[in-house]
């Protein structure tokens, strides 16, 4: 019997709209209103402003150990603002510029790194999930959600984020063979941030692309340029309709990079060198989206730059503020470990309570 | 009122609960159309729908990660995983997140979900399926560990777990799932999760277990009875998370002396625990050291020297018998 190539059925596409140098494919460039172009700016902006304020607090000791976004701003905005107030959102640690989308607080986001629990509030209006530290695991509690948006049958959508590294993780694999056995209306965005920790993405897996993992579990996979805003709306706008109206589920690549370290804890000159990052820095996701917003699409004066950028200087100075006045109760961890305290841990939580009064008193 | 088995009992328990909450699902490897590989779910595919009685693919971790989401999403999921020891596939998912969710987001989003499986030895089964790794689960906050030892207690246990609004594990005792048969009322009942019973009366030793082992203590209690004159108290304790630290310091604090019997390795196992909590509690009631008959610390071995290390009322026996001695 001769050889022949096996047809797949599903397909892996790459998809660029605004290219680093402005260019913009008008066939292709999605329809987004003005005040919402503005508002996407104003976010990104926000988030990048944020970083750069996180690592000063880590820095001061006034946060704990932070990890940035820095570079990566368009890869999560863009999913977050095709989400319906309905839809679910499951983040891991790099989603900020999307929670801000969402209306997370700032202040929210400065106590999560502050080390309070009290960082996990999603607002009550977005059905988000808080920060997943531990890598992929999410993707399984992601998936499972879509499965509940199945079958409430709403027409709700889940997108669920990981990164290169959580691609070689098995929860990662097993969420996405379920949501296509299931049909499940899952968005799987992987930001492709070219690093997990010190570990590049080509050794991470043999793979030529993260995107064509999709088809290992009959999904069609999408690699998008993740710092062209434009691209990662159009690309996520077509799997929420298609999962939205039982199409099924969609794994999108969003080929970014990580700008800055894994984690303040991290000091990446021990394992890249810099002129690779400078290679990135005229890719950058911001300036590429601010020179549309003012050359291109004309909406970006001096006037309106100005208004933002102190709109969010003091938009952080407050929020940095108000985090600094949270104190922790502590005995606040013992509450909500079960619906209801059990004797043995109410009687654990009176020992300890018992303890700190008399040192407080210095007995 | 019906004589039913355990699996049985079960079976009625999860067809309850799904008649009478949509939102209960049923989900694991070959739960529907083959019925579970005990028959724990026979009937529920028939009458609930694929929909709700789930064949999943072969993945536990995901069949949990699943049951969170769908949690998360307002369902109840009972989640089925076929065999004790294949649990650690998902542990990181149980121990990263089913246990922490009400914790972490301060109640918004929790899990009220049932991970269930069949429990510990003496099936002559292969290797990983004869596990007793409760001591494991017992130890992540967060989580209930309910173990019941008869038809009656599983039906009314499994309700009790299925409508806690905490997660809960749930062993079901595979040496026992047909051993017996009792009268299970046709009446849906429950039980307080955390709370054991006293299921033999006596004064001079008490003896503490769970599950298969119930029955190893009520035999060796018989023996004590009829051959040392020897009144043993049994208790069953029903979960070992919550403890009921209450039940069994109001027994030993009578009886003077105690024996705990579990079918889980020694070191760091669930008994470990109890004397803890008689030392702390009852101490000056002791008349002699808490003695433990468990399995050894040991891997289960594979199921021709199965009866050599579990407990057997011998051993029981035994052990009380140098704890009146002492």
């Amino acid at each position: 019997m001769p050889r022949e190539l096996l047809e797949i059925a599903q397909r892996v596409e790459t998809l660029s709209i605004l290219s680093a140098d402005g260019q913009v494919d008008k066939q292709l460039e999605p329809q987004i209103d003005q005040r919402d172009l503005l508002e996407l700016y104003r976010t990104m902006l926000t988030a990048r402003r944020l970083d750069e304020r996180c690592l000063m607090l880590q820095r001061q000791g006034r946060i704990g150990t932070y990890g940035p976004s820095h570079g990566q701003e368009a890869a999560s905005l863009g999913v977050a603002y095709v989400l319906r107030r309905d839809d679910w959102l499951v983040p891991t640690f790099r989603e900020a510029p999307a929670l801000l989308w969402r209306g997370w607080p700032i202040e929210t986001w400065l106590l999560y790194w502050g080390g309070l629990e009290a960082g996990n509030r999603a607002p009550p209006e977005v059905n988000d999930l808080p920060v997943c530290v531990p890598i992929a695991s999410q993707c399984q509690y992601g998936m499972g959600i879509a499965w509940g948006c199945k079958l409430r049958g709403q027409g709700q959508v889940c997108a669920t984020f990981c990164g290169d590294g959580a691609t070689s993780e098995g929860d990662f694999h097993e969420a996405l063979n379920f949501a296509g056995v299931y049909n499940l209306p899952l968005i799987m965005v992987i930001q492709n941030n070219q690093w997990a920790i010190s570990i590049p993405r080509r050794r991470q897996t043999a793979a030529q692309t993260l995107a064509q993992k999709a088809i290992a579990y009959g999904l069609d996979g999408l690699q998008v340029d993740g710092n062209d805003l434009l691209a990662v709306i159009a690309a996520t706008r077509e799997a929420v309709e298609k999962a939205r109206t039982g199409g099924g589920p969609t794994l999108i690549e969003a080929v970014t990079y990580r700008m800055g370290v894994h984690t303040t804890a991290d000091d990446p000159r021990k394992y890249r060198k810099p002129e690779e990052v400078q290679e990135w820095e005229p890719r950058d996701p911001l300036l590429r989206f601010r020179s549309y917003l003012r050359d291109r699409k004309r909406v970006l004066t001096e006037e309106v730059q100005k208004e933002i950028d102190e709109r969010i200087a003091a938009q952080l100075d407050e929020a940095i503020k108000n985090y600094e006045r949270h104190q922790p109760d502590p005995l606040e961890f013992f509450k909500y470990m079960y619906a209801e305290m059990t004797p043995e841990l109410e009687a654990q939580m009176r020992e300890l309570e018992a303890y700190l009064d008399r040192k407080k008193s210095g007995k | 009122m019906a004589q039913l088995t355990m699996v049985k009992a079960l079976n009625l328990a999860l067809a309850e609960a799904m008649r009478e909450n949509p939102n209960v699902l049923v989900l694991g490897q070959d739960v529907g159309q083959d019925e579970g590989v005990f028959r724990v779910t026979e009937g529920l595919l028939a009458e609930f729908g694929s929909n709700r009685c789930i064949d999943t693919p072969l993945a536990e971790a995901a069949i949990v990660g699943a049951g969170i989401g769908l949690a998360f999403t307002g369902f109840v999921p009972v989640c089925e995983i076929q065999f004790d020891g294949f649990s650690f596939q998902a542990f990181h998912q149980i121990e990263n997140h089913v246990r922490r969710f009400r914790n972490r987001t301060r109640g918004r989003y929790t899990c009220p979900m049932v991970i269930r499986m069949p429990y510990g030895g003496g099936i002559r089964a292969l290797e990983h399926h004869s596990e007793a790794p409760e001591a494991s689960y017992a130890h992540l906050a967060g989580l209930k560990v309910v173990i019941p030892s008869g038809p009656r207690n599983a039906r009314a246990l499994l309700r009790a777990a299925i409508y806690d609004p905490d997660p809960v594990i749930f062993f079901e005792p595979k040496a026992i799932y047909r051993a017996t048969r009792e009268e299970v009322p046709d009446q849906p009942e429950t039980l307080p999760i955390g709370k054991g019973r006293v299921v033999r009366a006596g004064r001079d030793v008490t003896l503490i277990t769970y599950g298969a082992m119930v029955k190893t203590a009520l035999d060796a209690a018989e023996e004590l009875a009829d051959e040392h004159q020897v009144q043993a108290e049994v208790l069953d304790l029903l979960s070992v998370a919550p403890l009921d630290g209450a039940l069994i310091n109001q027994s030993v604090r009578r009886t003077g002396r105690a024996v705990v019997i579990h079918e889980a390795p020694r070191h760091c196992g669930v008994g470990a625990e109890i004397v803890a909590r008689i030392v702390e509690d009852s101490l000056l009631y002791l008349e002699a050291p808490v003695k433990r008959v468990t399995g050894f610390d040991t891997v289960i071995p594979y199921f021709r020297n199965e009866l050599t290390y579990l407990p057997d009322p011998g051993r029981v026996v035994q052990a009380a018998l140098e704890t009146l001695r002492f």
